[in-house]
């Protein structure tokens, strides 16, 4: 099961307020389906400007990247640079 | 592509380099030096005519009539545009990906619609045949405004009854969704722990509110452009900007043309530093060249770029420090609002990720406001929304060293992220340098000098997270062994020559052989723009993948030659050996080259990636001013800039990225910012006022590189370009303050600001 | 509205252009003659991207009119180097990886070769304070110091 965090503001108008959840998939975007189906409306959400983290590493293009089976998923705002 | 420990095998032994290290001369310097180098503005086309902007006196304004009659029947005027001739896009268009970009907002901000948000804001253009006629029939077009009181800072913003710039933003990320409209677009939240409860474990808490201007990049030359609509629909843009991929998307989206059909070619940018990481003439240019059937040049004047593109947000911050009596910090707090300008999309979600970054933390929680107000929209601005963080970040920190009576950089050392830490966004950091710049900063030979009477010494930290991204790159080799090298990468600082370098050592031939060109958007696959720190990192994987691809095709025809299998071909400073036997003489990329027609045809390398493995950075800072206390004059006289740069590929550009960043930082602290009348016009639209660093106001800059490798990619890179701003603002407020012995949190510190705290003090 | 013809000794050699009375000598350096070396900043001569020499005085050509050019010597980044040999300034320049972006960096050449033609020994205060009418953005000025002191240097038959 990956461990995965979700920003506060996504966990409140989304989950109820909860921001942790323990999700199996092969990669994010199973991980994103799995949560889809608990919380209509969150996928459309993922996809506005956030970048996903896994065991450490950022990717702004996270919709195939694979996921180990006790990875750590951080969604967090995109990164912008100058 | 080899595994993570063979890179950093490679790198430990970076002795082994025989390319990368090595300082040479960039590709393009002799014609940047002689002049020859084509900028933005110098390029002219076959039947060109002059295109300028009419822009809005009005800081916040209803447009109620357009009527360019008059203009349109002078002699020489070949097109006008409004925003009626630019497509309607849904407010609900975003590019979804990388950052989110409004395409509703992008095209507002291109050309006004039924408002005007900002002094300087575009309402219509007119091409003519030569800019006199241009200038001259704009001046004929009537508009009939209905000014609306316009909202200049944050917390006029804010207020309760505010005039609202934007019927129906409603801010985002709170619960409940409001139900008024605001200027307040979104609310974003960073927790770790639980900050309010461990607090109450602290034996000293800091706590102050900062603020921070307005600044602009700053970049000498102006926004540039020429756009050619060809009678079939085809279009090419010659265009100064940090992606050409970019500027053919965006201009594809704002004027509803098919990408394939553009053709964008970058010209040597002369500055950027995010401020050209969006369009706003290419737009105009292109529809009126489709409307007059002429090419069209548009130049911004230095009034026009300041008055009216991005600047970066100012804004401010609270920062809240709680820590043990030994230094040890237990809790930190953030809270901040930043100007985004006519329509959101300020960085302060990314201000909010930074700040403690440099710190490790149990308990944080940081919480970001994006605000709208009656100034041009925010762009990037080298490592957006971290110098601000870290400016309330490290005063706080400083303010934390004083009160506990430990040294501000032991203070630092004490609490650092290492490798395992995690992040204030959430993130376990992978290997850092963070503690290698504050131990190598308290090493260094200016922080031990002595200060004399009204001097004072301030260090600060920084951290930026560099991205990866998009690279393309091909490689490819002449019939006489030499080699091209072409991205699609902008390049604004240099990146030509390390892409060269690095080429080199994977190809093994001399710099001198190869040739790396920035192409344009037919000649290259596609590449995200040239921006947060990633094109020695990004770009420098593909080249290498791409280099690599070709070393295995050279490999394969020697194979082919020799008749033997490719595995018995061993490549060595561009040489290809046969291992087993001494009957195979071993052959130079020249003979290989001259025989590729006999072993299958032209001999190239490509690789299309998205780079990932993008290394963290950290810097450490160390500024020593003078403050005169009869003129409230600040003096810089020492500065030392400590930086983990990964692998320094071309040490010498390294150091100047470093350089470069610092003195924004300093000007940022110092001088900069943005003087607004009552009613939101810009007072100070040119360099005489918006006042710059210049060479008599800085020190030389001292550099420190630290590498300590990123196991990410196969040199060991980590980007550079923009974690140097990031410390200055606390660098210098904390030097200040201690040689004024007041605390200084508003910026910039310019003298009159410095000459009244003092007297308020006395 | 006849343009005014104009004559002057560009970069050594004689050179005609006509222009309106508005037009600056930058514009019509870079518009009417193709020597865009010189480069428009701000055009209210605070950033120096186009010092030229005239008359052997520095200025910014944004600041001059092309009509003030008549009968006069201008000289411009295109003519500092002879043909392949690069000038010491120039090859510093580039040793020193004294530019980025290279915006400003003719401009700089050009003032700093003024610089050296009046004071061949400045000092390091001397040189911020004669450049401090060039803008960079880019390189915080270290290198360009280091470019021009390593210059004057081989110029005076030091290095």
């Amino acid at each position: 099961m990956a461990k995965v965090t979700l920003p506060i503001e996504v966990a409140r108008s989304h989950c109820h307020g909860e921001r942790g959840h323990d999700v199996s998939g092969s990669d994010i975007r199973e991980i994103v389906k799995k949560l889809e189906l608990q919380f209509p409306g969150l996928r459309e959400r993922l996809n506005q400007g956030l970048a996903v983290a896994i065991d450490g590493e950022i990717f702004q293009d996270w919709l195939l990247q694979e996921v180990e089976t006790d990875s750590e998923v951080y969604f967090l705002p995109a990164i912008e640079g100058g | 592509m080899g595994n993570e420990k063979d890179h950093l095998e490679a790198i430990e032994g970076k002795e082994k380099f025989r390319y990368i290290g090595t300082s040479p001369i960039r590709p393009d310097g002799v014609d940047k030096v002689t002049g020859r180098a084509n900028f933005g503005a110098d390029f002219t086309a076959n039947g060109m005519i002059h295109g300028r902007v009419v822009r809005s006196p009005h800081a916040h304004a209803k447009i109620k009539s357009i009527n360019i009659e008059k203009a349109l029947k002078m002699k020489g005027v070949k097109a006008i545009v409004t925003g009626q001739d630019f497509p309607k896009i849904d407010p609900s268009d975003k590019v979804v990906g990388e950052v989110v970009v409004s395409f509703y907002d992008m095209s507002q901000n291109v050309i006004a619609r039924d408002k005007v948000f900002y002094d300087g804001h575009a309402v219509a253009a007119v091409a003519a045949t030569s800019i006199k006629i241009a200038e001259e029939a704009a001046a004929l077009i009537e508009i009939e405004y209905e000014v609306l009181p316009a909202v200049m800072t944050v917390i006029d913003a804010m207020k309760k009854n505010a005039p609202v710039l934007h019927k129906g933003m409603k801010t985002e990320g709170m619960d409940p969704v409001p139900k008024r409209s605001s200027n307040v677009a979104s609310r974003a939240e960073l927790k770790l722990g639980n900050a309010t409860e461990a607090f109450k474990d602290a034996d000293v808490i800091v706590e102050r509110d900062y603020t921070a201007q307005t600044v602009h990049q700053g970049y000498i030359e102006p926004h540039a452009c020429v756009a050619e609509v060809s009678a079939d629909g085809m279009a090419t843009i010659w265009s100064s900007s940090q992606g050409q991929f970019m500027v053919r998307a965006f201009v594809a989206k704002l004027c509803a043309m098919n990408a394939s059909k553009i053709k964008v070619i970058p010209s040597e940018i002369g500055g950027g530093f995010g401020g050209k990481t969006k369009v706003y003439l290419e737009p105009l240019a292109l529809l009126l060249s489709r409307q007059s059937g002429r090419p069209v040049k548009m130049v911004m004047t230095r009034e026009e770029v300041l008055r009216a593109t991005g600047p970066t947000s100012g804004g401010h911050a609270r920062a809240k420090i709680g820590a043990k009596k030994d230094g040890t910090l237990v809790a930190a707090e953030l809270e901040m609002e930043y100007e985004a300008g006519a329509f959101a999309g300020s960085p302060v979600k990314l201000g909010c990720m930074t700040g403690f970054a440099p710190y490790n933390l149990k308990h944080v929680s940081c919480i970001g406001w994006d605000v709208v107000v009656n100034r041009p929209q925010a762009a990037a601005y080298r490592a957006p929304g971290a110098p601000v963080a870290a400016f309330a970040v490290e005063s706080a920190m400083d303010e934390l060293a004083d009160t506990l009576g430990i040294d501000p950089l032991e203070l630092r050392i004490k609490n650092a992220a290492v490798e395992g830490t995690q992040a204030p966004y959430g993130v376990k950091f992978p290997k850092i340098g963070c503690l290698e710049t504050l131990r190598q900063a308290k090493a260094t030979e200016h922080y031990n000098m002595p200060l004399g009477p009204n001097q004072g010494r301030g260090v600060a930290s920084g951290f930026w997270f560099n991205i990866g991204g998009q690279s393309s790159a091909s490689v490819m080799v002449n019939p006489d062994g030499t080699v091209i090298v072409a991205t699609g990468s902008p390049d604004i600082g240099g990146s030509r020559a390390s892409m060269a370098l690095m080429a080199a050592e994977v190809l093994g031939i001399d710099y001198d052989n190869i040739k790396p060109l920035v192409a344009d958007t037919e000649s290259v696959p596609f590449s995200d723009l040239t921006g947060g720190s990633r094109v020695t990192f990004a770009t420098g994987k593909a080249v290498v993948e791409a280099a690599e691809d070709a070393v295995n095709d050279m490999k394969r025809r020697a194979a082919k030659v020799w008749d033997v299998d490719i595995d018995q071909v061993e490549w060595k400073d561009g040489i290809a050996t046969c291992i087993e036997t001494d009957i195979h003489k071993p052959m130079t990329i020249a003979e290989i080259a001259a025989m590729a027609g006999k072993t299958g045809g032209a001999i190239s390398g490509k690789a299309n990636i998205n780079a990932k493995g993008a290394g963290a950075a950290f810097a450490t800072h160390i500024c020593d001013v003078e403050v005169d206390p009869e003129t409230g004059y600040v003096q810089v006289l020492r500065y030392t800039a400590v930086q983990d740069v990964g692998t320094a590929i071309h040490p010498a550009y390294v150091e100047g990225q470093m350089q470069g960043g610092a003195v924004q930082g300093i000007g940022w602290a110092l001088n900069e910012e943005y003087v607004y009348s009552k009613d939101g016009q810009l007072q100070n639209t040119g360099f005489l006022d918006y006042r710059v660093p210049v060479a008599s106001d800085m020190p030389m800059i001292d550099t420190v590189i630290v590498e300590v490798p990123n196991p990410g990619h196969p040199y060991g890179v980590r980007g550079v370009g923009e974690v140097p701003i990031v410390p200055p603002l606390g660098a210098v407020a904390n030097a200040v303050s201690h040689a004024i012995g007041i605390r200084m949190a508003d910026l910039p510190m310019s003298p009159p600001k410095i000459l009244a705290t003092i007297d308020a003090a006395d | 509205m006849a343009k005014h013809h104009v004559e002057a000794i560009i970069n050594g050699d004689p050179a005609e252009f006509l222009c309106g009375t508005e037009q600056t000598l930058l514009d019509c350096l870079r518009d009417e003659l193709s020597l865009t070396g010189s480069k428009e900043g701000c055009s209210s001569g605070d950033c120096g991207a186009c010092s030229v020499m005239l008359d052997g005085r520095l200025v910014c050509a944004c600041l001059v009119l092309g009509v003030e050019v008549n009968g006069k010597k201008v000289e411009t980044i295109e003519g500092v180097a002879k043909g392949d040999d690069l000038h010491p300034l120039q090859k510093h320049f580039l040793q020193e990886a004294a530019l980025q972006c290279g915006i400003c960096t003719p401009g700089f050449i050009i003032a700093a070769k003024a610089l050296l033609k009046e004071n061949p020994h400045p000092t390091e205060t001397e040189i911020r304070y004669w450049l401090a009418g060039n803008l960079c953005r880019c390189t915080g000025y270290d290198k360009i110091i280091a470019a021009v002191q390593k210059a004057a240097a081989e110029m005076r038959g030091e290095s």
